[in-house]
């Protein structure tokens, strides 16, 4: 903690701050601000009902209007204080409003009414925390769904992908082959290739094999990237031959050096993959867009997505599974994130 | 029993020969060196005993049994390597027990082999370590461990020592050769180290080229090498050349520098004049006052017990003077110097092939 500490309050003037100081810490606290403002303000607004949402100007902090129980009523109502007016300083409750008027009453006295401009009203507000936005998601839609169709593609994708890119990465990292360094080429070649010039034919190869509406024509399709058998490629090659030799004297087969020998010794790159591997699917839109079309079997980005129609959009639902959908992905990165220095930095070999 | 044999082996890559045709017979429990500067064949000529490199022709057989066409692991050979190629994942224990597992040794006799193992190689302590937290030497110590282990029929050793210091690789030599006598087995060891070849072997096989120079005992490769090469690498320092005619009647041969010095009367062929190579030890070259040949001294290396002179003939041949006890000499200085007339090796110019006759 207090190592902490004296790195968050470094500073190059001993004593009072060098102008590098103000600049540095300037700097960083615009950083700050430009990567957490979206986060947050997304996650305050995720909190906030329709009305505020709609609101303008906006406001940082959630509010909902405070209301009042009156005899007489079922519902409370809508609490203002008068700021105007005979009844100046009371609090009222509003059981009308139409045309600039509003028909209020005071809550000691229900049998009365009053009739006020809307200026001499003004709303009492505290700050409050729409939860329902969050458990509307679980009761109105079906949230565990998508998300059980989101962890499953991006945990089998990725568990796939790792497989088949280590795989190839081995192959073409430690197998003297006619044709070798074509393969490469043509793996790295794909990358020029973007993926919307292959969206059609594929989309056509995935219907043919009958993956359309299932999350296996999601998975597939991503279980071969030509970015992850390069890198794992590139790191396969810093390990030495003579362990693999060593391996074989030891009588190992050739899927058991695969396994007990490759796979450990290139796990930093592996992890690095993973990360990557993760985000990717996690975030993918566009190709679930296209196969999947059954609401059972959306994504979270899908269902995102289904949430702004033509003439209206579901603010509250939208802003709040967007902060769900960001909470899983975050955890990962935090997670591993070391992971990416570590394994990108020895990529290059020692 | 395991004899290893080697019949008209060669290797190419594409259309360059590496080995050229090697003929080698390593009789059971023999301790054979490959020796030769870099690049001579003698890794490659290892890796194809063991089965890791294909062989272009000819047959590699162990125990009067043909293995060419076996895989490396079933050679039942084992591998010490240059960089020890220890998992650098797994623990030392690991380590040795990995090769067993994978020929299905129960458990109670894998810790019953890694207890055996390691005590005799003094690493029962370290076998929870990593490769990483151990040192050059006891890195070395679990890489010979991981082939005693297996008990195979043949140990390959491809240049060991190398990466270890001087001190250590002394110590470790003896520990080979220690191991080796208590074991019994054929061992194979590839070294550019003739030190190391002439203390550990009981047969040399120098290489060059691709090329079997020649194959023996050591001391019969320091006392008759069979050409100018293996006389030169044999030998520490080097053994003195010079180039000369054998003269009319001969009883002595003449050098490029016009000077002469007697030759021995038998145990080489040689007819006059036949341009021949003299080679001599320089612990057979003596100070002479008066001596046959000139030279003048280029550098003196006084090591207490002994010294060495380094100095050049009139033709700016290169000579080793080795002497024991101090001397004093001066750089620039012409000394005169006389050769044991029964301790020279005599060579064809030409062909570089010995003219000894037995």
């Amino acid at each position: 903690m207090a190592r902490v500490l004296s790195f968050l309050t470094a500073t190059r003037g001993k004593g009072r701050l060098h102008w590098t100081d103000w600049v540095s810490y300037a700097y960083l606290i615009f950083g700050i601000f430009l990567m957490f403002g979206p986060v947050v303000w997304l996650v305050l607004s995720s909190f906030k009902s329709a009305n505020e949402l709609d609101r303008f100007p906006p406001r940082f902090l959630p509010y909902a209007q405070e209301t009042v129980e009156v005899d007489g009523f079922d519902d409370p109502l809508l609490a203002f204080t008068v700021v105007d007016g005979e009844l100046e300083g009371e609090i009222v409750g509003q059981t009308r409003r139409a045309a600039g008027r509003a028909e209020v009453i005071v809550p000691s006295n229900p049998d009365e009414r009053f009739r006020l401009t809307v200026d001499q009203i003004e709303p009492i507000e505290r700050v409050a925390f729409a939860t329902e936005n969050y458990s509307q998601l679980f009761e109105r839609f079906n949230f565990l769904k998508f998300f059980w169709n989101s962890t499953f593609i991006t945990v089998t994708a990725t568990l796939l992908m790792l497989l088949v890119n280590s795989m190839a990465a081995f192959a073409l990292s430690k197998y003297e082959f006619r044709g070798r360094t074509s393969v490469l080429l043509i793996v790295i070649g794909t990358l020029m290739i973007p993926q919307t010039v292959v969206l059609v034919p594929l989309f056509l190869i995935v219907t043919e094999l009958g993956m359309f509406n299932s999350l296996w024509g999601v998975i597939i399709p991503g279980a071969a990237t030509p970015t992850g058998v390069f890198l794992l490629r590139q790191y396969m090659i810093t390990i030495p031959d003579e362990i693999l030799d060593a391996a074989r004297m030891d009588k190992a087969s050739e899927w058991k050096i695969f396994w007990r020998i490759i796979i450990p010794l290139s796990a930093p790159a592996i992890a690095v993959l993973a990360i990557l591997a993760i985000m990717w699917r996690w975030n993918d839109f566009l190709w679930p867009l296209i196969v999947l079309t059954r609401t059972e079997n959306f994504t979270l980005q899908l269902a995102l997505n289904s949430f702004q129609g033509e003439l209206q959009t579901d603010w509250p639902s939208l802003l709040a599974m967007t902060v769900l959908t960001l909470l899983p992905i975050a955890a990962v990165f935090m997670f591993l994130q070391k992971y990416i220095a570590t394994g990108i930095a020895s990529t290059g070999g020692k | 029993m395991a004899r290893v044999e080697l019949k008209q082996v060669k290797k190419s890559y594409g259309s360059v020969e590496v080995i050229k045709g090697i003929d080698l017979d390593i009789q059971h429990g023999e301790f054979c060196v490959f020796v030769g500067p870099s690049g001579c064949g003698k890794s490659t000529l290892l890796r194809m005993i063991s089965g890791l490199e294909p062989i272009s022709d000819g047959d590699v057989a162990i125990d009067n049994e043909v293995v060419n066409d076996i895989a490396a692991a079933d050679r039942g050979l084992a591998m010490v390597f240059q960089s020890y190629a220890l998992y650098p994942h797994m623990s030392v224990r690991q380590n040795l027990s990995f090769g067993l597992e994978n020929i299905g040794t129960s458990k109670a006799e894998i810790a019953e082999k890694i207890g055996q193992v390691s005590k005799m190689l003094q690493i029962d302590m370290l076998l929870d370590r990593k490769p990483k937290d151990l040192s050059g030497g006891q890195r070395q110590r679990v890489a010979i461990g991981r082939a005693v282990v297996r008990e195979p029929r043949v140990f390959l050793f491809d240049e060991p020592l190398s990466n270890l210091d001087a001190e250590l690789r002394v110590d470790m030599r003896g520990e080979i050769t220690a191991l080796h006598r208590r074991l019994g087995n054929t061992m194979i060891y590839v070294t550019h180290d003739q030190v190391e070849a002439m203390t550990m072997a009981d047969k040399i096989a120098v290489l060059r080229l691709g090329e079997l120079e020649q194959f023996g005992r050591p001391l019969d490769l320091y006392n008759r090498p069979r050409n100018i090469f293996v006389a030169g690498f044999i030998g520490s320092p080097k053994m003195n050349f010079i180039k000369g005619t054998v003269a009319e009647g001969g009883a002595s041969i003449t050098f490029d520098t016009g000077e002469t010095m007697a030759l021995p009367q038998s145990g080489f062929d040689y007819q006059p004049g036949q341009k021949v190579t003299l080679g001599i030890r320089p612990n057979h070259v003596s100070l002479v006052e008066g001596g046959s040949v000139s030279m003048s001294v280029k550098s003196v290396e006084q090591l207490g017990g002994e010294s060495y002179i380094y100095g050049a003939l009139k033709d700016g041949t290169l000579l080793t003077v080795h002497l024991s006890g101090q001397i004093s000499a001066e750089i620039g200085e012409v000394l005169t110097i006389e050769g044991d007339a029964d301790e020279v090796h005599l060579f064809d110019t030409e062909s570089g092939l010995s003219l000894r006759h037995d």
